[in-house]
């Protein structure tokens, strides 16, 4: 009842290819975004802002740049990592060795080195396909963060071989309270995440899906090849390169080389696919997930482990709630893919169908 | 000369330990199409289980029965309740629950065994062997020597029970084509149950012997990114492959740190392998004795 | 209607629960620990950890607090990874009274911390670990690498082998190879050798070790074509291990091997078995059963059934000693500031770093510590945040560390300070800080 297209009719070609084109969706990104935009920042605590926002947008742009590649492309990538950290790098050369560069700027700029980058580590996949694909961009995570280590100019000669992130200014505005950290953050991944979702409806995406579905097929009917697969992975570079300058610049602060390390390119991956391969909603609720549930585990073992004490008294040492948080979380990631392998996207969906019936089944 | 030698024959025995860690990835790629990154993970447990059993006073033979048994247990209960219900759902779907698995057997193994680091001697010493070392001035390890040993008997081993085999012959079938397979009457499960098996013994072995070389800890559960680009210059399918691939990737991983190493500030070694690999695809997509896929519309 | 019943009665039993708890904290001085007691580093994090609890439980059980200020904690599990770490901090700051000073252990977390300390001014406490440049107060008025920085450490190996080798003079045209785990920590002390190399006529050579380190045959195969007098580990985790099990199966002998204090700890050695008898390590921190601090500690906390350690053998291990010492600093810390604002209060966070800058622990003070010749003696200042630099040496004899050096050894402080100014005054540079004036602190 409350969700049905039925009535909507499209009387002109620009209300035929709006993003949204349900009403009932538009009312909801709006609500959305008013949520964002307005409710977050006058509710919201310094904790939830600087500890679970920032981090969760900066890595759902990282999930969705991941998503266009891997979900839109079908080309496996686990150099996620090694491509945020090219992002943050580059945007604290630029800001640091071109006066007067405004940061906005270099955070373009440094998705484009990014974008640069995964061209070049995209290469191999005009003639490898799928694992082996996947193991080959782990030559991109080792390579890169070994050339930041090891090449003491892209960290401006520091001792420690850390960069720290100059200050931010935009317009005037100094960008330095997590409150303002957020709003930046969250411009950016919206404009990108509406960016993304038009770009796989156009043209370039549907190219995208048919190279994904079955290569072959897409060359015969006249995709070029070539073309397709490197612009997902600059597409995708892009995108992993801007939420990498973010991770320095919105939200570390201090970045060393390591931090952009395997198991953070396998954390992305995760989020993909909990969330949804070839979502772009799927690539929030990943994120989301994988961000949010060590932290929320961690929280309620703690708490259990305080009502056994006031119980009891006794509780369980930290070496042994630690490894069941680790197992519970291992545990629960195997638990989704086999309940919804297609991802948290896909029950949102389930849900929309529901709706759509709801409150009459048949 | 005689240190080019040194450095090759190092690289080489490196090599051989890293494909008895590929090998269990092969095992299970292999049947069932599972890139199973939970093989690290399974090393660690093994060679932590061992040391930790012969800890609390059981003999060498008992711990490793105990230990074989426990790995066995772990891989039928990863078939029936993870795999089982995964089937015909994408790799990646598949190779993600295995990066769960392993999530969960590292937190199992430290949760049981503690996060102490433990030290395992299987009583052969790790040092250079003398006679060599005197006649052509190259250090020749006999821990390593044995390791290769090892990993020769399991790969003949492993080709034998592949081809000779009733059960490796289904494996092969199951391999080649899953409903096929099924429908002529080869039973799936078990099958995938006996290769896991399988794995869970390969990955006790190399746990033994990484767990001498290394220490008994953690960081056995990176030797898996040591065998990755193994597997793909050797091809997923392929035992013969994982040794080849481990011989090529050792030998030359070695000789680019020591002669190339130098010239761009060291510590290559973490990503050449990968280059090497990526380089040799380019010419073989499928790797050295992979199966090649030929794509139909 | 009967689950809504049910889950309001829970929900204000939680919320009493919580409110009880925070009345219950508000006299009690609140320390977060960031620990990781899972992953590649646990043995570390649960040694450490082990130890900081067992010293704060320690001081609420003989002495009932902090001059009657009771200690607690909290444990929140970063797994070593950055964004945990900065989820822990931001989740702990606050909690009960408000954060003391934080330890984070970790590198890393250390770096991810270093702009949120000062805006929260918390003071951020790294005993051997994190920025060394930060060792000038003047420019890091919130973080404090006490005790003793990679420079100072690297400085002082080199005095160690010249003592050995019977002067400095006698360096010139020894070989030295420092063996380094391939990262910002292992390339740190690279500046100092090379000061070193210019100074000295010492040859020192680099060569990188990628991580993890589990294969490290090539680079003991160069090591075994330079013959060096010494190799300097600068190792962590498994990396040190393997280093010592490749020296054996290379033939180079572990006597000669000298490693950091991140690589001198039992579960450093102990896995590689046989090849690390004779291995040589500094230490910032001497271990041992039988230190008295540590037989207290077994007296008044373990004989109570509180202590931290589960595997009792770990008790006075490198790592729990070191754990004592992170204790030790914080509660004299704390202790210092009650001086100046009031003893029986809870300190503030800004309270407390002023303890941590006018902290002093001389032979004496740390001798009524039961502490004395178990860590080094250690003055601080503003301008200061080391405080000290000094390191002994120990052996590992097949069952237990030998200290080898029964004085402690001093780094070249005035060279070592030279190159912390002028790397600190960089940093201000390109963050547009204006270093304090220390004479204008109190």
């Amino acid at each position: 009842m409350l969700y049905r297209e039925a009535g909507q009719f499209k009387t002109s070609y620009a209300t035929d290819q709006q993003i949204f084109p349900i009403r009932q969706d538009r009312v909801a990104v709006v609500a959305l975004a008013a949520l964002a935009f307005v409710v977050v920042p006058l509710i919201a605590t310094q904790y939830w802002l600087s500890a679970i926002l920032i981090p969760f947008l900066i890595f759902a742009l990282a999930a969705l740049g991941l998503n266009i590649l891997t979900g839109y492309a079908g080309q496996l990538s686990l150099g996620t990592a090694a491509f945020m950290a090219v992002g943050a790098f580059a945007a604290y050369n630029f800001v640091l060795r071109v006066p007067g560069m405004p940061v906005l700027l270099a955070f373009v700029l440094a998705g484009g080195c990014a974008a640069l980058v995964g061209v070049l580590f995209g290469l191999p996949s005009l003639r490898i396909k799928g694992f082996y694909l996947a193991v080959a961009t782990l030559a991109a995570q080792f390579f890169v963060v070994w050339a930041l280590v090891k090449f003491p100019w892209f960290s401006n000669y520091s001792s420690s071989g850390v960069i720290t992130a100059q200050k931010m200014t935009i317009l005037g505005i100094d960008i330095d309270t997590p409150l303002r950290k957020y709003m930046l953050t969250l411009t950016i991944v919206t404009l990108l995440a509406l960016a993304a979702k038009n770009m796989v409806r156009s043209s370039i995406g549907r190219a995208w899906m048919a190279v994904r579905d079955m290569d072959v097929a897409a060359e015969v009917i006249g995709f070029p090849l070539m073309r397709t697969k490197l612009t997902a992975f600059a597409v995708s570079s892009f995108y992993c390169g801007v939420a990498g300058a973010l991770y320095a610049y919105a939200y570390l602060g201090t970045v060393e080389p390591e931090a952009f390390t395997l198991d953070l390119s396998f954390r992305i991956l995760f989020m993909i696919i909990i969330g949804g391969i070839g979502s772009i909603l799927g690539s929030f609720l990943g994120a989301g997930f994988i961000v949010l549930l060590p932290i929320f585990l961690n929280i309620v073992v703690h708490w259990l482990n305080g009502v056994a004490q006031s119980l009891f008294s006794a509780s369980l040492p930290a070496s042994i709630t630690s490894n069941l948080e680790l197992m519970v979380f291992g545990g629960l990631i195997i638990f989704f893919l086999i309940v919804e392998p297609h991802g948290l996207a896909r029950l949102w969906q389930i849900g929309k169908e529901k709706l759509r019936l709801w409150p009459f089944p048949h | 000369m005689t240190f080019f030698f040194e450095v090759l024959i190092g690289g080489l025995l490196s090599g051989v330990m890293y494909s008895l860690v590929a090998l269990g990835f092969v095992l299970i790629y292999k049947a069932s199409g599972v890139f199973n990154f939970a093989q690290g993970a399974l090393v660690f447990m093994a060679a932590l289980t061992f040391v930790g059993l012969t800890e609390m006073g059981l003999g060498f033979a008992m711990a490793l029965a105990v230990t074989l048994v426990v790995m066995i247990a772990g891989a039928l209960l990863t078939e029936r309740l993870v795999l089982r219900k995964l089937v015909n759902q994408p790799q990646i779907t598949l190779f993600m629950a295995t990066i769960g698995l392993t999530f969960f057997i590292e937190g199992l193994t430290q949760l049981v065994w503690g996060s102490q680091p433990r030290g395992l001697d299987l009583g052969i010493p790790d040092q250079p062997i003398e006679w060599v070392l005197d006649r052509a001035g190259i250090v020749v390890s006999q821990f390593e020597l044995f390791a290769a040993g090892v990993a020769a008997v399991m790969v003949a081993a492993l080709a034998l029970f592949f081809q000779k085999t009733r059960i490796g012959r289904g494996l092969r079938a199951v391999a080649d084509d899953h409903q096929a397979a099924q429908s002529i009457g080869i039973p799936l499960h078990l099958i995938w149950a006996y290769v896991w098996a399988a794995a869970g013994f390969v990955a006790l072995v190399a746990g033994l012997l990484w767990g001498a070389r290394n220490g008994v800890q953690f960081a056995l559960t990176f030797t898996a990114l040591k065998a990755l680009p193994v597997l793909i210059l050797g091809g997923f399918e392929s035992v013969p492959g994982a040794i080849i691939g481990g011989l090529i990737i050792g030998a030359v991983e070695k000789l680019a740190e020591v002669y190339v190493g130098p010239m761009v500030g060291g510590g290559i070694e973490g990503w050449v392998a990968y280059v090497i690999a990526l380089l040799f695809l380019l010419v073989r997509p499928e790797g050295l004795f992979g199966e090649k896929h030929i794509d139909r519309v | 209607m009967m689950h809504r019943t049910k889950l309001m009665a829970w929900l204000a039993a939680a919320t009493l629960g919580a409110a009880s708890t925070a009345a219950f904290a508000q006299a009690e001085q609140f320390v977060p620990l960031l620990s990781y007691r899972v992953g590649a580093y646990a043995a570390g994090g649960s040694g450490i950890f082990g130890g900081y609890i067992d010293y704060m439980n320690y001081i609420n059980m003989k002495e009932g607090g902090v001059n009657g200020v009771k200690l607690s904690w909290e444990e929140c599990e970063t797994e070593y990874n950055n964004s945990r770490g900065v989820e822990c901090y931001e989740r702990l700051k606050k909690r009960g009274s408000g954060a003391t000073l934080v330890q984070p252990l970790s590198t890393g977390i250390t770096y991810s911390l270093i702009d949120r300390v000062a805006t929260d001014k918390i003071p951020m406490v790294t005993l051997g670990y994190g920025r060394t440049d930060a060792a000038d107060g003047r420019v890091f008025p919130w973080v404090f690498p006490m005790i003793t920085t990679y420079w100072s450490q690297a400085s002082a190996m080199i005095k160690y082998i010249a003592r050995k080798e019977g002067g400095e003079d006698k360096l010139k045209g020894k070989k030295i190879v420092h063996l380094y785990h391939d990262s910002a920590y292992g390339k740190e002390p690279i500046a100092v050798f090379q000061e070193y190399q210019k100074r000295l006529g010492v040859e020192v050579t680099s060569i990188a070790v990628p991580h993890p380190g589990n294969e490290q045959q090539s680079q003991w195969l160069q090591i075994r074509q330079i013959r060096p007098d010494y190799v300097i580990l600068w190792g962590w985790g498994v990396m040190n291990t393997v280093a010592l099990k490749t020296a054996q199966r290379n033939g180079y002998p572990s006597g000669k091997i000298l490693g950091v204090w991140w690589a001198g700890s039992e579960e450093d050695v102990i896995p590689a078995g046989d090849a690390s008898k004779g291995y040589t390590t500094a230490v910032f921190n001497v271990a041992g059963a039988n230190l008295p601090l540590v037989q207290d500690v077994k007296r008044v906390v373990y004989a109570k059934g509180k202590g931290n350690m589960e595997d009792a053998t770990r008790v006075g291990s490198v790592y729990h000693v070191r754990g004592l010492v992170h204790g030790i600093i914080t509660v004299e810390a704390i202790r210092k500031a009650q001086e100046r604002f009031g003893k029986g209060k809870v300190m503030t966070a800004e309270q407390v770093r002023w303890g941590l800058e006018n902290l002093n622990l001389d032979e004496a003070r740390l001798k009524q510590l039961n502490a004395a010749g178990m860590m080094p003696p250690l003055k601080m200042s503003c301008a200061d945040h080391e405080g000290s630099g000094l390191v002994k040496f120990q052996t590992w004899d097949g069952n237990q560390w030998k200290v080898v050096t029964p004085d402690w050894i001093a780094p070249d402080k005035q060279m070592i300070r030279g190159m912390i100014e002028e790397s600190a005054a960089k940093y201000a540079k390109e963050k547009n800080i204006t270093p304090r004036d220390c004479s204008k602190e109190s």
